[in-house]
């Protein structure tokens, strides 16, 4: 099964750019990502895309094809109606460096600003601990994550709001629901995750769940709960006040 | 001399995968301040692909199990060519730095007592591998990175170090570029720490990303450290083979662990057949026994499937070759069949497999709860790289440091699976230890500045021909040249022929021309890649042509056994005064007898 499909792939950095087009053989369980290199190793050598593990493990390739947030080392051609021309761009949420590659960087800054993990003390004198399987399956299932940013790129706080400085997106709301729901940790982010992080900004539209290519439950499992801890500890009248009643009795 | 932009360190890592992160985490803990360099960005080096798990002897499953046993088992996998010394480290170490890693947030898989839970793997004699289901590569990077950025390590994301940076004999720093705007920089450090994994782009098969052009290997030759073991490459035996665009992409051991088999095309299981005499003893007789070795069963022995690496690779090529392959050209791995050992083996193998299930799901069109997956051999790992002392992993230049992938010793003539993660964290925190130290016993060197200018000009000479030669076509022809003639089977005149080949494509990658400017231009970065990937290229050819013999991953069809005169000695490659590459053997140090009695007590 060779044939050929027409690509109209971003070229472009910050000031210009538009779509150029470029036809590529495909043959039978070829992916995006191979169709781009395809057209980078023979027609385009200074194409810039990022990619790495070509399995769907390390995040690196992601993009909009069709104007769907994927992961082009996942995304099939046999998934995609070829009789017409396959767009793929960057991803819109951060800015544009050059053409299938954006500036991610203010996640990596983001991530810095979060609390660490904090264990409590060892459980036993060997300095380990005890856990039970079925208290880390969620925060495993959150640890699952990849760091694509898909999500980030389809978070409408973020994508069109650009509320950048405000709200850390939902990749590090789960973050932060992966250390809050640690079993072993101490810390405490809520008052962070309420103003800082602005977890109230989230209106639970699910657009970063359907787009997770990990298929983590990010709004039911993660963003859910921790909006309740933040409710529970900062509007709970009843909660306020045994807190208010514990400070003054201390 | 142009105005390069310029960084001072204590302590320079370059390499942001398990090993160079535990290093930069360990040098900051040491109160120095530490660069870290990545190729890409920070969390995506290639650990995140591992997937079955940290060998240690932590004991969790199986009582029996201690560093003396996993010393013998890691001895045995390589042939006893290892450094002893490193192997010995390695075995006693390992569980401290997984338990570590749990300290730091990591969340792996618990045991019903609710301590870490461990998984068998081939060569290892209990089961030994701390994980967490098949994606234990991206709980332990992550960890690693998310405990790293807050100790105030400085993170040079997608930067491409070009050449080391010498004062006299001494390595003083580093000159690369970034990949964003192209431009250059200098990274002034006290030590350097190599940590940039492997080659495996050397070859047209492989489970490694683009990063994988033999860096550090090439740097550290370059400014005059010694290379050693370079013939042993692991063929992992189990990479995807169709379809074709997925062909080389990993499958991990793990399959096999829980329970997986190999078949041919007459559905015949035949890792039974010429299982080797050092492993008779450790191997199951019986399709029953195997299977019980993987449900926990103590008193049964590992299904021949979980055998080394090195071993399984070759059985599934003999198989293929006698035509005995399934349809495109590779062996079938079944864990669907355990439905008639288990209930609800579907959940199960999700549960166990989740990303494999995935992989073959979205990339193939296969369910692996119902039906077999093709799988070959694929490129996965060097076990050579830089000679380094087994205590504090530097190399023979004072200053330069390497652990994990691109340092040698450890696992001899093949690696056990599992070992790769351990050997990242042992060694990885060793290299942060002495290059902490060593940079706080020396001053800052000078730096060469025509070095540099000339270091620039060389990198920059692709723009000046537009209609040169296209770097992929090089890199391409190259992958297929090492793939045919130096890949599992060897023979003097092939690999002749491809000394040959790779001399033609040296000249060829000095004529690469480049469209574009220097601003992310994957074109550019390819047509740099090149030379490392030569370099390493050649010293495996020469490294292979001089071990007249067959051995772990080494095998050779001119010389088929094991010989004696091979079985106490390390292939090192060196520069020599007039640049040519030279290979020489040398004799490894002696084990102690307390080690002797170690591998003796454990055979």
């Amino acid at each position: 099964m060779v044939k050929t499909a027409l690509f109209k792939i971003w070229r472009g950095d910050a000031k210009t750019g538009g779509f150029r087009d470029y036809a590529a053989e495909c043959t039978e369980g070829m992916v995006v990502l191979d169709a781009v290199h395809q057209i980078q190793a023979t027609q385009a050598r200074d194409l810039a895309c990022r990619w790495n593990c070509k399995a769907g493990k390390c995040g690196s390739c992601s993009a909009e094809v069709n104007g769907m947030p994927k992961l082009m080392c996942m995304t099939r051609l046999s998934e995609l109606p070829l009789e017409k021309p396959v767009t793929i761009e960057p991803i819109k949420a951060f800015p544009l460096i050059k053409d299938l590659v954006t500036d991610v960087s203010w996640n990596f800054h983001v991530k810095k600003r979060i609390k660490p993990f904090k264990p409590r003390p060892p459980d036993a004198p060997d300095g380990t601990w005890r856990m039970q399987q079925e208290d880390i399956d969620r925060v495993q299932e959150f640890r699952k994550c990849i760091e694509c940013f898909l999500c980030q790129d389809v978070c409408h706080v973020l994508r069109d709001h650009q509320m950048h400085d405000k709200f850390i997106g939902p990749r590090f709301l789960i973050h932060v629901a992966a250390l809050e729901m640690h079993p072993l940790d101490t810390e405490d982010r809520i008052e962070e995750l309420r103003n800082a992080q602005g977890i109230g900004y989230c209106n639970i539209t699910k657009c970063c769940t359907k787009v997770c290519p990990e298929s983590i439950q990010i709004t039911d499992n993660g963003i859910i709960p921790l909006k309740e801890r933040v409710v529970d500890e900062c509007y709970d009248p009843l909660g306020w006040f045994w807190r208010w009643l514990k400070k003054r009795e201390a | 001399m142009p105005d390069y932009e310029s960084f001072e360190h204590d302590v320079l890592v370059i390499g942001a995968g398990g090993a160079g992160l535990r290093a930069a985490i360990e040098a900051s803990a040491a109160g120095v301040r530490v660069g870290l360099v990545c190729k890409s960005l920070l969390g995506k080096a290639h650990t995140v692909m591992a997937e079955g798990g940290i060998a240690a002897a932590l004991a969790n499953v199986d009582e029996r199990d201690n560093w003396k046993v996993h010393f013998a088992d890691t001895m045995r996998g390589g042939q006893y060519v290892n450094q002893w010394r490193m192997a010995e480290l390695h075995a006693k170490e390992a569980p401290d730095r997984v338990r570590e890693l749990e300290a730091w947030g990591a969340v792996f898989d618990r045991t019903k007592d609710g301590r870490i839970l461990q998984r068998h793997f081939g060569g290892h004699k209990y089961p030994r591998l701390a994980h967490v289901g098949d994606r234990t590569g991206l709980e332990m990077i992550r960890t690693l990175q998310d405990h790293g950025v807050h100790q105030g390590i400085d993170v040079y994301m997608e930067h491409t170090i070009l050449s080391l940076l010498k004062d006299g004999d001494r390595v003083v720093g580093a000159f690369g570029y970034e990949r964003e705007r192209g431009r250059f920089k200098i990274f002034r450090a006290e030590a350097v720490v190599l940590a940039t994994g492997g080659i495996g782009r050397a070859y047209k098969i492989t489970s490694n990303s683009w990063e994988y052009t033999g860096d550090g290997h090439a740097l550290a030759y370059e400014a005059g450290a010694e290379l050693i073991d370079m013939e042993f490459i692991q063929f992992h035996p189990t990479g995807m083979v169709w379809p074709p665009s997925v062909m080389g992409i990993l499958v991990t051991e793990g399959v096999r662990g829980e329970g997986g088999i190999l078949t041919n095309a007459d559905g015949k299981r035949f890792m039974f057949e010429a299982i080797p005499e050092n492993y008779r003893h450790h191997t199951a007789d019986n399709e029953e026994e195997g299977w019980r070795y993987c449900q926990g069963h103590k008193d049964a022995r590992r299904p021949p499937e979980l055998l080394t690496r090195d071993h399984v690779s070759r059985c599934i090529v003999r198989e293929i070759k006698e035509g005995r392959g399934s349809p495109h050209g590779g062996v079938f791995l079944d864990i669907s069949w355990i439905k008639q050992k288990i209930p609800n083996a579907a959940e199960h193998i999700k549960r166990k497999l989740p990303s494999m299930y995935h992989q073959f799901k979205q990339l193939a069109d296969i369910n692996i709860t119902e039906q077999p997956m093709e799988v070959g051999p694929t490129t996965h790992y060097i076990m050579g790289g830089v000679r380094v002392d087994p205590d504090t992993q530097m190399s023979r230049l004072p200053g330069l440091f390497a652990a994990g992938e691109c340092a040698a010793g450890i696992n001899g003539a093949n690696r056990l699976g599992g070992n790769s993660l351990s050997d990242l964290l042992v060694f990885g925190k060793r290299a942060g230890e002495f290059a902490a130290k060593f940079a706080r016993e020396n001053q800052p060197g000078r730096i060469d500045n025509g070095k540099i200018d000339a270091i620039a000009r060389e990198a920059l000479a692709p723009f000046e021909r537009s209609g040169g030669e296209n770097p992929y076509s090089i890199q391409k022809d190259l992958q297929e040249t090492m793939q045919d003639l130096v890949g599992i089977v060897r023979t003097e005149t092939e690999m002749r022929e491809a000394l040959e080949k790779i001399g033609n494509l040296k000249a060829r990658a000095e004529k690469t021309g480049i469209v574009g400017n220097r601003e992310y231009n994957p074109g550019w970065h390819t047509s740099l890649d090149l030379k490392n990937l030569l370099l390493v290229s050649e010293a495996i050819t020469l490294a292979a042509l001089e071990r007249k013999e067959s051995r772990g991953a080494q095998f050779r069809e001119d010389y088929p056994n094991k010989e004696e005169r091979f079985s106490k000695v390390n292939t090192i490659v060196s520069r020599a005064a007039d640049g040519s590459m030279q290979i020489r053997l040398e004799p490894l140090p002696e084990m102690p007898d307390y080690l002797k009695q170690v591998v003796e007590e454990n055979q």
